[in-house]
This record gives structure tokens, sequence and C-alpha cells, in this order.
């Protein structure tokens, strides 16, 4: 209902508390963070300041750009790849499985591993790429490889690896929603008409998926932009990414201006990417 | 089932390759908290409970276990109680800022944690608040009050209003209506966010690293372990994890099935 005089007791009873909450403990710290972003850093402190020098040490230093440019190619690879596994088990799970009982176990399998500690997962991968570890072992016992390779573990191919495991069940979640969601008298009609399987796929099912497919590949980009994690576990000396030096900022190299900065660029990356999303969703939603 | 086309078999076969690669590494951290050796490699040496003994004795690691539950139990509590308040004020009322509003709360959820950590230790530090779990129970709940408030309300829209109306028309006062009809409809999507809350918040990485002082909670116990090696203690103390997430699991499709006959 509208918000007037007479209902704004109740309102306020019900709402005060949420406002104030997210107000003082989620923006007004969002907000502090960019103001921080500002200041100037006098070695041992900070001091309240306006003015540009972190962004343009950001922008000028290239070992910055070369990590935002790294971190956004390996959480490209990551959200392609994670794409190329996840519909194909979504396309299962909503059209090839017939019973209900047996769909509604495999879409539990897919997320069960999101209940299982992103932690835990991460690190077996470390414990399954190492040197002594189990992929080298088992090439070993198969006799295919005589002494364990190091190829696997410190790269950024099994930060790659890692973070698609990790973002395969992301996938398959929004795009299957997207295709049960697909009426099937327009694959039936497709098929009607003539057209094979896999046209109707082209034509059909892979424009109506548009929308779980955009989803999916939003949160799967934004959250691996900035992971921290797999960096740490499997990632090499070429493997840093943006929230490693940001770590690193309010670590060890102490310059919280310059890491709120870093930070504020990554939270308006994301929201740019948000906004981008929610609009191409919609232009696609028109077209069709 | 039809008999299946050549290419159908194909994607049969990588759908399933797929979700056998999702449990590729839980099968291999539970295997290897029973093997009976230090290294993680094939072959396999023997079956052996050592790892859990060392697990049992490690006062750090059960330290930071009881951290871990202390901070999630009241984070979740916390992001119950305001972001169920939040979906109602949400539900029932339209006003200016209502799309922005949802917006924020659940941006968290979309931004890389590291970012929401970095806020709030920056807000922390102005105002005073030291470093603490308690500093992390906070930043926790508001993280993830978003979960609470777009599941409830997403349930809340598809409550018959009917049911609300006919209560208030038998004079019912608002804070009884809430207890004896709004909530036991909801009830499922309360309880299945704040066990997906609790689970968040108990294996929550970023934002705990920049909150928490001296007391660790075990993911970052766990984080900080792996930086120095691999030991098969957390392999034993992630299987017993892995168990408990199982069982919230299942305990949590049962419970939703059970509402929906």
């Amino acid at each position: 209902m509208k918000l007037d005089r007479r209902n704004a007791p109740g309102f306020l009873a019900l709402f005060s508390l949420p406002l104030i909450w997210s107000l003082l403990l989620l923006i007004v710290p969002y907000l502090i963070m960019i103001s921080v972003g500002f200041w100037l850093r006098k070695y041992p402190t900070f001091v309240p300041d306006f003015q540009f020098a972190n962004y343009a040490q950001i922008f000028t230093d290239p070992q910055y750009i070369g990590v935002i440019l790294r971190t956004a190619k390996i959480a490209a690879c990551v959200t392609v790849l994670a794409t190329i596994l996840g519909y194909p088990l979504a396309y299962l799970l909503a059209f090839t499985v017939r019973s209900p009982g047996l769909r509604n176990l495999m879409y539990l399998m897919v997320i069960v591993p999101l209940w299982v500690s992103y932690l835990l997962r991460a690190y077996t991968w470390k414990t399954i790429l190492g040197t002594n570890g189990v992929l080298n072992s088992f090439l070993q016992s198969l006799g295919l490889i005589d002494a364990p390779l190091d190829i696997f573990l410190y790269n950024q191919t099994a930060m790659v690896i890692t973070l698609t495991y990790i973002f395969i069940p992301f996938m398959v979640m929004p795009i299957f929603s997207s295709l049960e969601n697909i009426p099937r008298n327009l694959i039936e009609a497709s098929e009607d008409l003539g057209i094979g399987p896999f046209g109707t796929f082209l034509k059909v099912v892979l424009p109506l998926s548009w929308g779980g497919i955009l989803a999916g590949a939003t949160v799967t980009f934004c959250l691996t932009f900035g992971d921290f994690v797999a960096p740490v576990l499997v990632g090499g000396p070429d493997g840093t990414m943006i929230a490693n030096v940001l770590q690193n900022q309010f670590g060890a190299a102490l310059n919280w201006p310059l890491g709120s900065a870093l930070a504020t660029l990554v939270l308006l990356l994301v929201m740019a990417i948000l906004w981008l999303s929610s609009r191409l969703d919609r232009t696609a939603r028109i077209t069709l | 089932m039809n008999k299946l086309l050549l290419w159908q078999k194909g994607l049969v076969g990588f759908a399933v390759a797929v979700l056998l690669f999702l449990y590729l590494p839980i099968v291999v951290l539970v295997m290897f908290s029973f093997n009976d050796s230090k290294v993680t490699s094939f072959p396999l040496s023997g079956f052996t409970w050592h790892w859990y003994q060392r697990v049992l004795a490690n006062s750090q690691m059960l330290t930071a276990l009881g951290n871990s539950l202390y901070v999630a139990l009241f984070a979740t509590l916390i992001s119950v109680v305001v972001g169920v308040l939040a979906a109602l004020a949400l539900h029932r009322y339209d006003f200016p800022g209502k799309r922005l509003f949802q917006n924020t709360l659940i941006l968290p959820l979309s931004l890389p944690g590291i970012v929401t950590g970095i806020a709030m230790l920056n807000f922390y530090k102005q105002i005073g608040i030291p470093q603490s779990l308690g500093a992390v129970i906070i930043g926790h709940a508001t993280a993830l009050m978003g979960i609470v408030v777009s599941q409830v309300l997403a349930r809340l829209e598809r409550l018959n209003p009917r049911l609300l109306e006919a209560s208030a028309d038998l004079g019912v006062r608002p804070i009884a209506t809430f207890w004896m009809v709004t909530l036991p409809s909801i009830r499922s999507s309360v309880i299945g966010s704040a066990l997906l809350c609790f689970t968040l918040s108990f294996d929550e990485i970023p934002v705990t690293y920049f909150l928490t002082g001296r007391d660790v909670t075990l993911p970052i116990y766990i984080y900080s372990t792996l930086r120095r090696g691999i030991t098969p203690e957390i392999n034993a103390i992630g299987t017993m994890i892995v168990a408990a997430s199982i069982l919230i699991i299942i305990f949590s499709v049962r419970l939703l099935r059970d509402r929906n006959q």
C-alpha cells in the first residue's frame, strides 16, 4: 500500500531498524571507503584530504594497470569456461531428464557443493595439482609420467581451473531456471516446422536462455574479479590478482588511501557491470 | 525415455562428467583425511583415524571452530530479525527509494567480499570500534542480510493477501497477525535463508580477514595454516565440515518438501 500519514506508524515500526542498520553499517562504510581514497598518506598515518594522487598513481603505474587487466582476463576466462561447462548440465536437467525425482536429485547435486566450504574446495585443488599431489601421483601410478611435473600448480591455469570449478553451480542455477521457463510448445512448434534439434536449439532455446546465461556470467565475473583466496592458494608469481594488491595495501604496504582508491575502482567496475547486465537483459527481452 | 540420438548421448556424457567434476575435490578431501600418510598422493597408504585425533587434540583449531560457530550463530540471528522486518516493510508499503534500498541490501552479495571488508574496516577505524569477533558479527550480519530479505520477500509476494485481510477483519492486532498468519506461511523461507546465512558466515573469509582481531575463525585459521603448508589435519576437519554441511542441506530440503506437500 501507499505510504501515508495513517499507516506511517506501522511503517516506521517495521522499517526504522532495517533502515538505520543498513544506512549506518553498509552505506556509510562504503562512503567512508570512497572518501579515504582521496586521503593523503603521511607515513605512518593518513591525513584527511581531497586530492587525486592515489588515482593518478593507479592509472600511471603500469604495475596496477597490469594487475587490473590480468584480473579481468582471468575472470573472463573463468566466466566463459564455467558457461561452457555449466550450460550442458543445465540443459540436461531441464530437457533430457524426464523423471522429476531424478531431476530434483541432480539439481540438489549441483547445489550441494555450494554449501560445502569455499575455502576447502579451493584448497583441495592445491592438493590435487601439487608436485606431490593427487594428479601427479595418479599419472605416475598409471605409468604415464616418470617424474612428478610441476606444471600444474602455481600458475594462472591452476587459478582458472580452481575458480571455474567453484563457479559452475553459479552458472547452472540461473541457466536451468531460464531453460525451465521456456514454453515447451515453442520447441514443439519449431520441430513441427521441420527445423532440426540443433536449429531449434540455436534459434529458440539459446536466445530464450540468454537471461540465465547473463545472470550467471555477471555473478561469476564479479565474484571472480575480487577473489583473493585462489591466487594465494594455487596462483604463482604471475598470478597476483587485484584482491592481493588490495590485501597488501592494508597489510605490509600500509597505504590505506591507495587501497581504498583501488577498492573504490573495483566497486565502480562491479556496479557498472551490474547496471550493464540489467540493461542488456531488458533490451534482449524487448526484442524477443 | 525415447531413444537418444548420438549428440544427445554426447551431451549426457559431458554433463554427467561435469557433475562428477563437481565432486572430485570433495572425494579427494574425504579420502585423504583417512589416509595414513603425511602427503596427499597415490597410492593410498592405509586407513587411519590419526588425523581426526590430531584435530581433537589441536586446541587452536578447536578454539577457532568455536569462534566460527559463535560468529555464525549471532550473525544469522541479527540478519534474520532485521532482514524479516525489512522484507515485511518492503512487501507492505510503497515508498520513495524502495528499489534503491533493495538493491543496496543485495549489493554485498554480488560485490567481491574484499570490497565490503575494506569499507567496513575503514568505517570501524574511523569510529573507533576495535577489530574483534563482535566487529565480524556485525559485518557478516550486514553483508548477508540481503539473502534473508530477498528470500522472505519472494515468499511474501506469493502469499494470499486475503489471509492477512481476513485476520485484520476479525479484529486481530497486526502483531498477533504476524505470529499467527504471516510467520507460519513464510516459515520455510526464514529457516532456509537462516541456514544459508549460517553456512556462508561460517565459511566467510574476506570480510572476516579485515575485521577480526587476535581471535580467528576456522576459515582464517585454515587459510593462514595453508600458506605455511598442507597438513592432513585440515582434510580431517574439512571432512567433518562437509558432513555437517550435507546434513544441513538434507535437513533444509526435507523441510521445504514437507511444506510443499
